[in-house]
């Protein structure tokens, strides 16, 4: 009996705090289905139609869009340079922050300078850096191509060459993000217990790669798994360098997937078309998500 | 291995180190000795980086009278600023439900979080921009703040850090007839100023650099943003005037990059804890 009494009140301010919970989330909650779900939900529906901005009716038209997709040059040029790009962005970019993230480490002295310096790219506007960088790749008064020619090398048409535009595009990707991965290795290095050196020293780890090998490496598991994973999708989601240096071009040797859905939805305003595209992006980032948990479920169990 | 002695490896390490931060600055330095130089100059000598005759002056004009540098930095300004407070606003009330709260939803809310760390801006342009369309509202700052209002990023960052603050300090807020609202603004805000520091870092770093939103609902160049308004600088400027070009670069460039100088250790901090968490 005496429960019951003291139950009522409790169960009353639960339902309270249970309203004001709802209240406090209503906000958030509203926006998100605004602005996240029903658009994500919209694209998938969208994908399946022949909308175009401008014209008042459209119709369902099942997978003809992605029929049409595989088919389309453009846009399975665009896939591969997509591919091509991460794939030489993402591991460089990994490969030089972690050795600059381990040198930094290891100096005592200029920590805070060096940090700064290599970060500096990632804290800069990407559209006016891109710019400069279009006059250092430029054929002729380009000092990039200046300083090959004091050594005999007859430089390339960077970025106007379907050759190279690719590679030139990644040294820009690979310069902006190194810092940004240097700062998160340099937190994964911080993080790793100094007792486990000493331990490794005594177990006979002598040299600095048996640590690297034994310890760090190790150590490092969780963050390099993050790291890879967010260098993969914003590699993925290069767009800003594409839009403001080449346009797709020379002869679609730049269209990356962004770009192509940029193109076909919001100037050619082929929406149907290039929601379809933008479902194939879409699950994109969702496999390279799965597989991060995956690979988080399985091997990396140290963090 | 002590630390102070001068070694090879210690050598050889800053070498390295200082090589690397060289060609790292190097477009920098170009875009700073490059915005100094009269045309003639840029196509004769490109790798001498002192300029033999001065023009910077000359260049910043040309660089100001082409596009209302003002206007644009304004408008990165505005659009960052309204962008972080209204994902502030609606993300922490939304934390704290979740995180301190008897919230049924709140396992349901984590899951349609976690769905919306997934999708990007560009997944969902196409429909936006169709809806904003409809509704008349391209060229805005309603339309270019309003898809990001919501952060699902600072819910689950909040998340994070609002767990972590005692129940008994919230237990002892409510004893003292504090409401759920003021709570939330009196002891939890207070607690998560690290935590909104870095958001705000992390936030305002973002939308100043985003082209893609910006490019999409915006043809009217008195909302366009700095990234924008650097892509018509480039339209208008036909030719290879390099010169005006690194100068209007420097100019937008400058603000970020000095804010980044001048709290470089809260930008490096901020970076690592949405990032670590994210």
């Amino acid at each position: 009996m005496a429960n019951v009494a003291t139950d009522m009140p409790i169960l009353a301010a639960d339902r309270r705090e249970g309203r004001i919970a709802w209240l406090l989330a209503a906000p958030a909650i509203t926006l998100l289905f605004l602005f996240i779900l029903l658009p994500t939900l919209a694209v998938v529906v969208l994908g399946f139609t022949d909308f175009e901005l401008g014209f008042g009716s459209f119709r369902f038209v099942g997978f003809e869009n992605y029929a049409e997709l595989i088919g389309d040059r453009t846009f399975r040029r665009s896939l591969r340079n997509t591919a091509v790009y991460t794939a030489i962005v993402t591991p460089v970019s990994i490969a030089l922050a972690l050795a600059i993230a381990l040198l930094i480490e290891a100096e005592t002295r200029g920590k805070v300078f060096f940090r700064t310096v290599y970060f500096l790219p990632a804290a800069s506007l990407l559209v006016a850096m891109a710019t400069v960088w279009q006059f250092l790749f430029h054929p002729t008064i380009g000092p990039i191509n200046a300083f090959l020619a004091e050594f005999g090398i007859a430089g390339p048409n960077w970025l106007g060459a379907s050759g190279t535009v690719l590679y030139g595009l990644a040294i820009i990707g690979i310069w902006q993000s190194v810092g940004f991965n240097m700062v998160l290795f340099l937190a994964g290095l911080t993080a790793i217990p100094r007792d486990l050196y000493a331990a490794a020293e005594v177990d006979g780890a002598r040299s600095w790669l048996d640590r690297f090998r034994l310890v760090t490496w190790p150590m490092l598991g969780p963050t390099m798994l993050f790291v890879t994973t967010i260098s993969i999708i914003n590699s993925v989601k290069v767009f800003e360098t594409v839009k403001t240096l080449t346009e797709g071009g020379p002869n679609k040797a730049s269209e990356v997937l962004l770009f192509t859905i940029y193109q076909e939805g919001f100037v050619y305003l082929r929406v149907g078309y290039a929601s379809a595209m933008t479902v194939v992006f879409l699950a994109i980032l969702v496999v390279l998500m799965f597989l991060q948990y995956r690979v988080l479920d399985r091997k990396v169990h140290y963090a | 291995m002590t630390a102070h002695s001068i070694t090879i490896g210690r050598i050889l390490r800053f070498c390295l180190l200082s090589l690397g931060a060289l060609l790292f600055l190097a477009p920098y330095i170009f875009m700073i000795s490059t915005a100094g130089k009269a045309q003639s100059e840029i196509f004769s000598s490109s790798l001498s980086l002192v300029p033999e005759q001065w023009s910077y002056v000359e260049n910043f004009v040309k660089a100001l009278s082409r596009v209302s540098m003002p206007t644009l930095l304004l408008n990165g300004v505005i659009v960052c600023a309204l962008i972080f407070l209204a994902q502030v606003v609606v993300a922490i009330p939304c934390a704290y439900s979740m995180a301190k709260l008897k919230f049924r939803a709140a396992r349901f809310m984590m899951v349609l979080v976690m769905l919306g760390l997934l999708v990007p801006i560009h997944a969902t342009a196409l429909p936006l921009y169709v809806a904003f369309d409809r509704l008349a509202v391209l060229n805005s700052y309603a339309a270019l703040v309003a898809p990001f209002s919501i952060s699902v990023f600072a819910i689950f960052l909040f998340l994070q850090f609002f767990r972590a603050i005692p129940d008994d300090l919230i237990h002892a807020a409510r004893l003292d007839g504090m409401s759920e609202v003021g709570i939330v603004a009196r002891v939890v805000v207070p607690n998560a100023w690290p935590a909104i520091t870095a958001f705000a870092i992390f936030s305002v770093v973002a939308h100043w650099n985003d082209l893609f939103w910006p490019l999409v609902v915006v043809t009217n160049q008195n909302y366009a943003t700095p990234p924008l308004g650097l892509l018509y600088f480039r339209a208008a400027e036909a030719g290879d005037d390099y010169g005006a070009l690194m100068a209007a670069t420097l100019i937008i460039t400058l603000p970020l990059i000095a804010a980044f100088l001048i709290a470089q250790k809260r930008f490096v901090e901020g970076i690592t804890m949405t990032g670590l968490k994210g």
